[in-house]
């Protein structure tokens, strides 16, 4: 459809966009959810031991990532951040070997647990577990953008749980002192893990915190995919043009549990969670796209054939890839350089000494 | 060559390397105009500018925390903790973050920086300024930790420390910085990571030990000199990666060990050594391995007297030595 690719309906075109990116965009929305289906799937199979989901996130993180550019901009994770990962540049293959923890998993070749993501190739940084560490790292990118001079934005998007944390606040602190080019994403879904908003935050809109470090706060209902679009466009051009950090507050909703091993039902109730479903990005987007005359049946079938065919690719693909080997756990606890020594046993001989990577 | 004290070496060697390579930035509490609470970045704001010598909040956590994501995107970060006291709201950082940043990552992504801090008591710092903390972040692998004791090594390894790719604490004994004097050469030399140095030469006993108690083991082996003791003395330098090559071969020449150092006995680094030596030259003892180190109370009390009852000194070390001796 030659066309298509210069053709803007009035929605398109109200964006500064084609109906092509949007189309691209409603992709990623649905392609995030299928994968995002696909790993739980596996969980309950007993093919994957753990599931960590971004289902509702989606929208959010599309619409936001999307202003981001790829291989010159760092993208900073949290575990929800499916959505935004694949708009960045990771593949469908990608996630599911991080399920599968496979050898060949760029994000940590099977030694984190799944939603852990990381890429060293499209400047993704590597995620852990604890909560709102990863929001500095994104601060001293910036930092470091700024001192070298390269023009990058860098963005970290957390829960609203991550911004009761001290590495929260300290952050946002020093980026709003030195003004630097970084966008803060909280994707509030109202809980972390069980506890509701109402005890985790005297005020109700996290993006109210930015006032106090000297920069905008704003807060976009995160399933409104072309709203986050928009307040993500803005921040990173601020913060590309000098103007400093912005605080974006998605309200998002969590439409599984916390994780696999978290039944939500025991503290939510099924209207809560109904009510949440009403609100889900990814039909309200399509809706959004026919009632614009940019999606269309056929369209939206061969969206749909091209998600599921990426995703039964990414499972199978991802589940005849070697598993680890063992013997390659030593490797990587300093740079391989200082590992030219052989590594030694610790203990006497007849101790079963186990092995350690530097000798000690 | 140049007679310079401790800190006078440490400040050198990070102007050097800040002259040297651009990507190195200092940050931390009072580094820029004040030049540090003990004056070891003292001229390099004047110098650098307050775009690589940065005067930050009140942060530890973020302190090292930008550190990491500056390493990250290219830059060689030198944080500094005022205190080695204050590390503990960035333990986080260190542990969970920029020690595994490389093996988590399988490889992909590094964490080249070195954070510097002041330790050790004998200073009148009290519970809050005289911690050694040396031994919970010893326990991490992926980090590096270092402990000079000589303006000469202090350069040299610092130098080693920030051109190296992964995560170096890079530990000051505080009592050192004033009261220690040595030759500096003036040229860009190296002391490589992870080699220990026998700092006296002797036959009979093996005396371990770091920081201000790599002098304190050296008076030590003088006192009992007298008594016909000949003690061989190792700065170990690097206490992770350890030189087992350098305390092993001594400890199998000599049969006998002393360990010294002046964190809390229980769960020291010393503790390390030792487990080591007993595993692993067992058959070469003569004796057992003793430690010489802090009483097991939580921290340096600030009396003079009582500061002075806390602090291993050459005396306690060669009580310890002549107790070993003679066993």
């Amino acid at each position: 459809m030659a066309e298509a690719s210069i053709r803007a309906s009035e929605l398109a075109a109200a964006h500064g966009l084609t109906d092509d990116d949007l189309l691209r965009m409603y992709r990623l929305v649905a392609l995030s959810r299928a994968i995002d289906e696909r790993m739980w799937v596996l969980n309950r199979s007993g093919k994957a031991a753990f599931v960590i989901s971004g289902q509702g996130h989606e929208g959010a993180q599309v619409g936001i990532v999307s202003s981001l550019r790829r291989g010159h901009d760092w993208l900073v994770p949290y575990y929800r951040s499916i959505a935004a990962v694949l708009t960045f540049g990771m593949t469908p293959r990608d996630i599911l070997m991080a399920q599968f923890a496979r050898a060949a998993d760029p994000s940590s070749g099977g030694r984190q647990m799944p939603g852990h993501y990381g890429s060293a190739e499209h400047n993704i940084l590597s995620t852990s577990s604890p909560v709102a560490t990863q929001l500095l790292h994104a601060v001293g990118i910036a930092f470091a953008a700024r001192s070298r001079g390269t023009g990058q934005v860098a963005l970290t998007e957390l829960g609203e749980g991550s911004s009761n944390q001290g590495d929260f606040h300290e952050g946002l602190n020093f980026a709003g002192v030195h003004r630097l080019p970084v966008v803060f994403v909280v994707e509030n879904n109202g809980y972390a893990i069980s506890v509701p908003m109402s005890l985790q935050s005297p005020i109700p809109n996290i993006a109210d915190r930015a006032v106090g470090y000297g920069f905008p706060g704003v807060a976009v209902d995160g399933s409104d995919v072309l709203a986050c679009y928009r307040a993500g466009r803005d921040a990173i051009e601020r913060a590309r043009r000098g103007d400093g950090p912005t605080l974006i507050e998605a309200k998002v909703m969590r439409l599984t549990a916390h994780s696999s091993d978290d039944q939500q039902t025991k503290y939510r109730s099924a209207e809560e969670l109904q009510a949440e479903r009403e609100r889900d990005p990814l039909p309200r987007f399509r809706t959004q796209l026919r009632d614009a005359g940019v999606l269309d049946d056929a369209r939206e079938a061969e969206i749909a054939a091209d998600v599921k065919a990426a995703v039964d690719d990414a499972t199978e693909w991802a589940e005849a890839q070697p598993e680890p080997d063992p013997t390659t756990a030593l490797r990587h606890v300093y740079a391989e350089d200082d590992l030219s020594a052989a590594p030694e046993a610790v203990g006497g001989p007849g101790f079963g000494a186990e092995i350690t990577a530097e000798g000690l | 060559m140049a007679v310079q004290t401790f800190i006078e070496a440490i400040r050198g060697a990070l102007a050097g390397e800040m002259r040297r390579d651009p990507c190195v930035v200092v940050l931390g509490e009072d580094v820029g105009i004040k030049g540090g609470v003990f004056l070891a970045t003292d001229g390099l704001f004047a110098e650098f500018g307050p775009g690589r010598v940065i005067d930050t909040p009140l942060s530890e956590s973020m302190i090292v925390g930008t550190s990491i994501g500056a390493a990250v995107n290219g830059l060689r970060p030198v944080p500094e903790i005022q205190f080695a006291d204050f590390i503990m709201p960035a333990f986080n950082q260190i542990v969970s973050e920029a020690a595994r940043m490389r093996y988590r990552s399988n490889g992909t992504f590094g964490c080249p920086i070195t954070i510097r801090a002041p330790f050790g008591g004998g200073v009148h710092g009290a519970l809050y300024h005289s911690q050694s903390i040396e031994a919970y972040f010893t326990h991490v692998p992926g980090l590096k930790v270092v402990v000079p004791s000589t303006p000469y090594d202090a350069a040299g390894l610092l130098r080693s420390a920030i051109r190296d790719p992964d995560p170096v604490l890079f530990l000051e004994h505080k009592k050192l910085y004033r009261s220690v004097r040595g030759e500096v050469p003036a040229g860009d030399y190296t002391v490589p990571l992870g080699k220990a140095q026998v700092t006296r030469s002797g036959t009979q006993i093996t005396a371990i030990a770091y920081g201000l108690m790599a002098h304190h083991a050296l008076e030590a082996a003088e006192l009992v000199a007298g008594d016909g003791i000949s003690v061989e003395v190792i700065d170990v330098r690097t206490l992770r990666p350890l030189d087992l090559d350098t305390v092993l071969s001594s400890v199998r020449r000599t049969g006998k060990c002393v360990v010294v150092y002046e964190d809390n006995k229980f769960g020291g680094y010393g503790a390390e050594i030792s487990a080591i030596i007993s595993e692993q030259a067992f058959d070469y003892l003569d004796g057992p391995i003793l430690r010489v180190a802090g009483p097991d109370v939580p921290a340096v009390p600030y009396a003079h007297a009582l500061e002075d009852w806390f602090m291993v000194n050459p005396d306690s070390i060669a009580a310890a030595i002549r107790q070993l001796a003679a066993y």
